[in-house]
């Protein structure tokens, strides 16, 4: 390129319509208004999009982390967690309290020397970040998918070993593979 | 003056007591199942169930609410005139019953030996009966807004006043037309004058100002600026609670209803079928009030598609649009059946 530089060389003329006149004005807010009541009867012919919820639960992701749950081995009846509190040192809401005991030859609880005599987890400060889950070195607590959790007390959402360990009422539905 | 109503035919006063409630009582049933079908159907409209918990359907919902607002305390404003503000409510739900009854909902059968016809009163003056009942009308959201002594309410009985006088012009031109194509006030008249075509096709420029107006004239969407809950809190009736509230909630419905009845008497040929088809007698009532579900409908998916217009755009569109529109339809009408 040579010569000095032309500014007007850049411009570029913007073909623009004249303005709309009161009768285009008047047709286009007439087609417009045709176009919004086509939209609005297109979301009558659809249907309704609603879950309606306490009957229809949303269904969830398999990876999707609700409440906790604790696990035995399936062969022994064991319990898996040994009471080594890492979970409880990993949980950044600090909702987790684990008291462990010794294992005895006649009173065998874990599968290791010691168990989790009390483990409660606290649920109305529990955030739901599945860090127990990562820090739990023998897959013994691991996250459910139950999202129902509404109750009437706080000392109800202590909940215990028991409470953990016990088979979930499977009320959540899971998602299909892709949906 | 005197009014008189020429019907050509003797109804005794009982028979006219008893036709008056059984329109009355009708129109009543319709109401409440209004309010569940205009929410319903805007669930629709907007991808919802709608109201689905209160009985089958949930059809009982307006019991619900008939039983909530008659709990509800009737509460008045220090600042209110306790007189007026008491008497609005009164007059709009007056107003709107009055207008019920020239509706025609069917021609005049043979019930009993007797000739009946099936509606209110046959008045000679037909249209100029329901727009002087809907100027009165007007009063009882006036004078509701004015006497609450709230902002929100005096605003909003202001814009009352502007929109309507702005939009019953037009509306009333809009039926000129009709009424100069027809020769007759009488509103049988003007249904048996559509025996050959319905006037919605050579009034189709009447019938569009008719139902533009007509929006703005029982303030629904886009033209309910005299409600605007986003901006006015309720507007005119922001004070009003319980039963007086329901009564101007009566009042809309009610003058939906009215509106619908007219467009269906003047456009759509009231009880007349197309295609020749002569049904028997009682089958006009069912006519009429399908046409006018029609227009209901019209009315309710119009207010879930557009937004509220500006006050200045209202009547821009009013003075600019509606009322030249208006005139030159009822000029070249005028002209087309003088020539």
């Amino acid at each position: 390129m040579t010569g000095p530089y032309d500014p007007s060389a850049d411009v570029i003329e913007v073909q623009r319509r004249p303005a709309p006149g009161p009768a285009h004005s008047t047709y286009r807010a007439f087609g417009e208004t045709m176009r919004g009541l086509k939209t609005t009867f297109s979301r009558m012919v659809e249907g309704p999009v609603t879950m309606e919820y306490p009957e229809e639960k949303t269904p969830v992701y398999p990876r999707f982390r609700g409440r906790h749950k604790l696990h035995r081995f399936e062969d022994t009846g064991l319990e898996k967690c040994v009471g080594c509190s890492l979970c409880a040192a990993a949980c950044p809401a600090d909702c987790i309290r684990v008291v462990a005991a010794e294992n005895t030859p006649e009173h065998r609880i874990s599968a290791g020397e010691r168990y989790a005599a009390v483990y409660e987890i606290n649920l109305s400060r529990c955030i739901f970040c599945g860090y127990c889950e990562v820090a739990c070195p023998f897959d013994a607590i691991t996250m459910g998918h139950d999202y129902e959790m509404s109750d009437y007390t706080r000392s109800d959402l202590i909940f215990t070993k028991e409470m953990l360990l016990a088979e979930p009422i499977e009320r959540t539905p899971l998602r299909s593979e892709g949906e | 003056m005197t009014v008189t109503a020429v019907v050509g035919y003797y109804e005794p006063w009982w028979l006219q007591l008893v036709k008056a409630l059984v329109i009355f009582g009708v129109i009543l049933a319709i109401f409440p199942m209004l309010t569940v079908y205009e929410r319903k159907l805007m669930g629709r409209l907007q991808g919802r169930y709608g109201p689905n918990r209160v009985g089958p359907f949930g059809l009982l919902q307006p019991v619900a609410e008939i039983l909530k607002f008659g709990a509800k305390e009737p509460f008045r404003p220090n600042t209110s005139i306790g007189f007026i503000f008491r008497l609005a409510p009164a007059i709009a739900m007056l107003t709107a019953v009055a207008a019920l009854a020239i509706l025609p909902f069917g021609d005049v059968q043979h019930i009993f030996g007797r000739r009946v016809g099936i509606y209110g009163i046959d008045v000679s003056i037909g249209p100029l009966y329901v727009f002087a009942f809907a100027g009165i009308s007007f009063y009882g959201v006036m004078l509701g807004g004015w006497a609450s002594g709230s902002k929100y309410s005096f605003l909003g009985a202001m814009r009352t006043a502007a929109q309507l006088i702005s939009y019953e012009v037009s509306q009333s031109l809009a039926l000129v037309g009709v009424v100069i194509t027809a020769g007759t006030l009488s509103l049988t008249g003007i249904v048996h004058a559509q025996g050959g075509m319905w006037y919605i096709v050579p009034q189709i420029i009447g019938f569009i100002v008719f139902m533009v107006a007509s929006l703005a004239e029982i303030n629904r969407a886009p033209f309910d600026l005299v409600e605007a809950d986003a901006e006015l809190v309720g507007g005119f009736n922001t004070e009003y609670s319980g039963t007086s509230f329901a009564a101007f909630l009566f009042a809309e419905y009610l003058n939906m209803i009215v509106v619908a009845g007219i467009a269906t008497t003047v456009f759509l040929g009231g009880w007349l079928l197309p295609f020749g088809i002569h049904p028997p007698g009682w089958v006009d009532p069912i006519v009429v009030v399908a046409k006018m579900m029609l227009f209901i409908t019209f009315f309710i998916w119009i207010r879930f598609t557009l937004p509220r217009l500006r006050y200045d755009q209202l009547m821009s569109f009013g003075w600019k649009v509606l009322l030249p529109l208006a005139t030159l339809n009822v000029l070249i009408t005028a002209i087309v059946v003088v020539a």
